[in-house]
C-alpha cells in the first residue's frame, strides 16, 4: 500500500532556523522532515511520509496572518499530500494560533485531514478547536515524545478514514458538538444515583461540567440619583422592527444601540424581540414588557432620575457565550461611563 | 454582562426572572422580574396597571443602584 503523504508546519525554533531573533522568518519550505518532524517520521514508520516541512516565524505569522497563510498555501500546492499537521505548539501562544490558523486554511483549501496539538490553555484552542482537531498535549517540549506519539496515532486514523471517537477517548480538545448516545439507564435513574453518591461522599462523574464564575466587587452606588443619567440595557433582544442590525436570535455575536430621544413608549409593530429562547408573544404585543421605556419616562418626568440616557442597548442572551457577554458588558460600560451615565438597569428574560 | 459592567465601574442592576442563575453567574444587584416572557410586564393587567407595575419594579431597581452593598444582594 502506498504511504500517505504529509506536510508538516513548524515555527522558526523547531524548524532550526533560530530563536526569538528569527521570529520574523517568512515562510520557507524544506523537503522531508525537520526538527520534531524527524522523530515523528520514525514513529509513523511505513504508514506515512512527511514529504515537506513549512517553517515560518511566529511573529511574521502573527503580524501578517493573511499574507503568511497565502504564501504557505502557495508553497505547498506543488506537493501532492494527503494530510497536514502542525506543531506541537505546547503552550506557545503565537505558535498555537499559527498552527490553528494554517490548519484551518489548509483544510478549507485542500480538503484534507489536518491536525495540530497544543496545551489546552493555548489561545489557539479557543480560536480553532471548533474548526479543526486539536490534540491535547503538555505545556512544554518535555512532553514532545508523548505529543508526537499521539499525533502519529491520530493522523493515521484520520488518513485511513476510521471512525473518530469522543474527545475523552481520542485525546482531542472537545469541539462543542452534541452527539446522541444510548445509555443503559434513563436520566432520572442516573441523576438519583449520582445524587446518592454525592450525599454519601463517594466519587461520581458529572455528565456536564459546570463553568466556574468569579465574583466582582460591587461598584460604588449612584449618588444624587435626581441628577444622574441612567441607561436601559436588555438581553431580551428588543430591536426596531425588522432587526436592522441583524442581532442573532441565539449566541449573539454583537449588541446594538438605538436612539430613544423623544420616544416615550415602545409600540407593538415598531419594536420587536428577536430572542429565540422564550415565548415572544407578550413582548411583541408590548415591547415595554422587556424594555420598560414607558415607565422609565414616567419616572424621569417625576424627577426621580435626572435623565434617561438617549440610547438603549440590546442583545440576545439566549445561549450567548460568556466570553461574548463579557466583551459586550465591557464595551457598553465604557461607552456609558464616557457619556456621563451613572448607572444602568439591565433586563433579562 | 451585568457583572462585567459593574467590574468596569458602572453600578448595574439585573432585573431578571431566574434569580439563582443571576446569582450563580455573579451579578451584585438583582431585582426579580415578573416572568420569563415578560420580565417587566403582566398581560393579566390593563395597560395602566402594567405601567404602574413597571414603575414599581424600576423604583426597586433604582433603589438597588443607589444602595451601597458589599456583596451580592437581591432587592
Amino acid at each position: 500500500m502506498e504511504k500517505f503523504k504529509l506536510v508538516h508546519y513548524v515555527n522558526q525554533f523547531y524548524g532550526q532556523i533560530g530563536g526569538e531573533e528569527k521570529a520574523d522568518q517568512r515562510p520557507i519550505l524544506k523537503d522531508g522532515s525537520v526538527g520534531p518532524g524527524v522523530q515523528l517520521q520514525s514513529l509513523l514508520n511505513d504508514s506515512a511520509e512527511i514529504v515537506a516541512t513549512v517553517i515560518c516565524g511566529d511573529t511574521y505569522f502573527a503580524e501578517n496572518t493573511n499574507e503568511a497563510i497565502g504564501e504557505i498555501l502557495e508553497l505547498i500546492k506543488y506537493y501532492e499530500f494527503d494530510g497536514f499537521i502542525a506543531g506541537p505548539a505546547f503552550n506557545a501562544g503565537r505558535y498555537g494560533i499559527a498552527c490553528g490558523a494554517i490548519c484551518k486554511a489548509v483544510q478549507e483549501k485542500f480538503q484534507v485531514p489536518v491536525l495540530t496539538s497544543m496545551y489546552p490553555e493555548n489561545p489557539g484552542v479557543d480560536l480553532y478547536s471548533k474548526d479543526i482537531y486539536i490534540l491535547k498535549c503538555g505545556k512544554s517540549a518535555a512532553n514532545m515524545r508523548e505529543a508526537l506519539n499521539n499525533i502519529g496515532r491520530f493522523i493515521t486514523k484520520l488518513l485511513e478514514g476510521r471512525e473518530i471517537g469522543f474527545p475523552e477517548e481520542e485525546g482531542y480538545i472537545p469541539q462543542g458538538r452534541r452527539v446522541n448516545v444510548w445509555a443503559e439507564e434513563i436520566g432520572a435513574v442516573r441523576a438519583v444515583n449520582m445524587l446518592l453518591k454525592k450525599m454519601k461522599g463517594e466519587e461520581f462523574e458529572t455528565e456536564l461540567p459546570m463553568p466556574i464564575f468569579d465574583r466582582v466587587k460591587p461598584a460604588p452606588p449612584v449618588k444624587d440619583m435626581e441628577n444622574s443619567i441612567i441607561a436601559l440595557v436588555t438581553t431580551g433582544g428588543i430591536v426596531p422592527k425588522n432587526n436592522p442590525d441583524h442581532i442573532e436570535s441565539a449566541n449573539a455575536s454583537k449588541f446594538a444601540k438605538y436612539n430613544i430621544e423623544g420616544l416615550n413608549d415602545l409600540k407593538k409593530g415598531e419594536y420587536e424581540t428577536v430572542h429565540g429562547g422564550f415565548d415572544p408573544v407578550y413582548a411583541l404585543d408590548d415591547p415595554d414588557r422587556v424594555l420598560p421605556l414607558d415607565a422609565m419616562r414616567v419616572i424621569e418626568k417625576e424627577g426621580v432620575i435626572g435623565k434617561l440616557y438617549n440610547y438603549f442597548y440590546t442583545t440576545v442572551g439566549n445561549t450567548t457565550a460568556v466570553s461574548s457577554a463579557e466583551r459586550f458588558g465591557e464595551a457598553i460600560a465604557k461607552e456609558l461611563i464616557s457619556n456621563g451615565v451613572s448607572g444602568a438597569i439591565l433586563t433579562s428574560t | 454582562m451585568v457583572k462585567t459592567m459593574e467590574k468596569f465601574g458602572l453600578p448595574t442592576v439585573h432585573i431578571c426572572t431566574i434569580v439563582p442563575i443571576s446569582q450563580t453567574v455573579g451579578a451584585n444587584r438583582i431585582v426579580p422580574g415578573i416572568a420569563i416572557p415578560h420580565p417587566t410586564g403582566n398581560p393579566e393587567l390593563d395597560l395602566e396597571g402594567e405601567i404602574e407595575l413597571r414603575k414599581q419594579l424600576l423604583m426597586k431597581a433604582l433603589n438597588a443602584l443607589k444602595t451601597d452593598i458589599s456583596e451580592q444582594t437581591v432587592f
